[in-house]
């Protein structure tokens, strides 16, 4: 079980922000179109600089705690989850504060008032 | 370059990108520094475990501080680490988050799934703005 541990600490990530989805409604899920577009370019650039930073040695994984499943040049299916994992945990968390306090974001229907909220 | 060089760069390149490029200008706004602050706390914690039990382990000379020791836990602070994880970790998640964030809204900004709008929260069932 111990290989699954970063993957765990992903998963752990994404049920407690899924309560956000549920009981905040957030509806970051339901719009998963623009979540998923929101997702390709930061996975891209992440995974990127993750390419690099793995060649340069810049970081390195305990391989009794990763799967050892690699996604692409030496960088694990793990990195790769967490940059997805990430950003969604972010998303729902501005999504849920909008919910609790309907400060603008910037994406309203109604024309920005230019105010600095 | 070394992590962090390339930990500021991405935080450059964000902010610009928020501010110039998308003119999200989420960096203006309040709602983006209370979400950001929820988030960094989590963030240290989740990392805090990564770093902390070495699955990922770093590189001293690519860092400002040392390389995370063979023989045990990096220090929880000091030495460039902040709860376990280099300070570079901090530039590097701030520059996902603040991307990330911005994509999500100038995509809403541009009409993808714009709606339905999030809120209100169930305990309080419909009195709140939609």
């Amino acid at each position: 079980m111990k290989q699954f541990a970063y993957l765990g600490v992903l998963a752990v990530c994404l049920l407690g922000t899924g309560l956000l989805e549920i009981f905040l409604r957030a509806r970051v899920y339901r719009r998963w179109l623009r979540l998923i577009l929101t997702l390709i370019p930061v996975v891209l650039i992440f995974t990127l600089w993750d390419v690099y930073a793995i060649s340069r040695n810049h970081w390195t994984f305990d391989s009794s705690y990763v799967t050892g499943i690699i996604a692409i040049a030496n960088v694990p299916l793990e990195e790769v989850c967490f940059f997805i994992a990430i950003p969604i945990c972010s998303i729902l968390t501005l999504e849920a504060v909008r919910s609790m306090r309907s400060w603008p974001v910037g994406d309203e229907v109604v024309a920005e008032s230019g105010d600095e909220q | 370059m070394t992590y962090t060089q390339l930990a500021i760069l991405g935080v450059l390149l964000a902010v610009l990108n928020d501010m110039y490029l998308l003119r999200t200008k989420l960096l203006t706004r309040r709602i983006f520094w209370v979400s950001y602050s929820i988030i960094i706390f989590f963030q240290l914690l989740s990392n805090g475990v990564l770093t902390g039990l070495r699955i990922v382990r770093y590189n001293g000379d690519v860092i400002i501080g040392s390389s995370t020791p063979i023989d045990g836990p990096p220090p929880m602070f000091g030495d460039g680490r902040v709860f376990f994880a280099p300070v570079e970790d901090l530039f590097f998640g701030f520059a996902l988050v603040l991307l990330s964030l911005t994509l999500w809204v100038w995509l809403g900004r541009r009409g993808v799934q714009r709606t339905p709008t999030a809120g209100p929260p169930r305990f309080r069932n419909g009195n709140v703005k939609k």
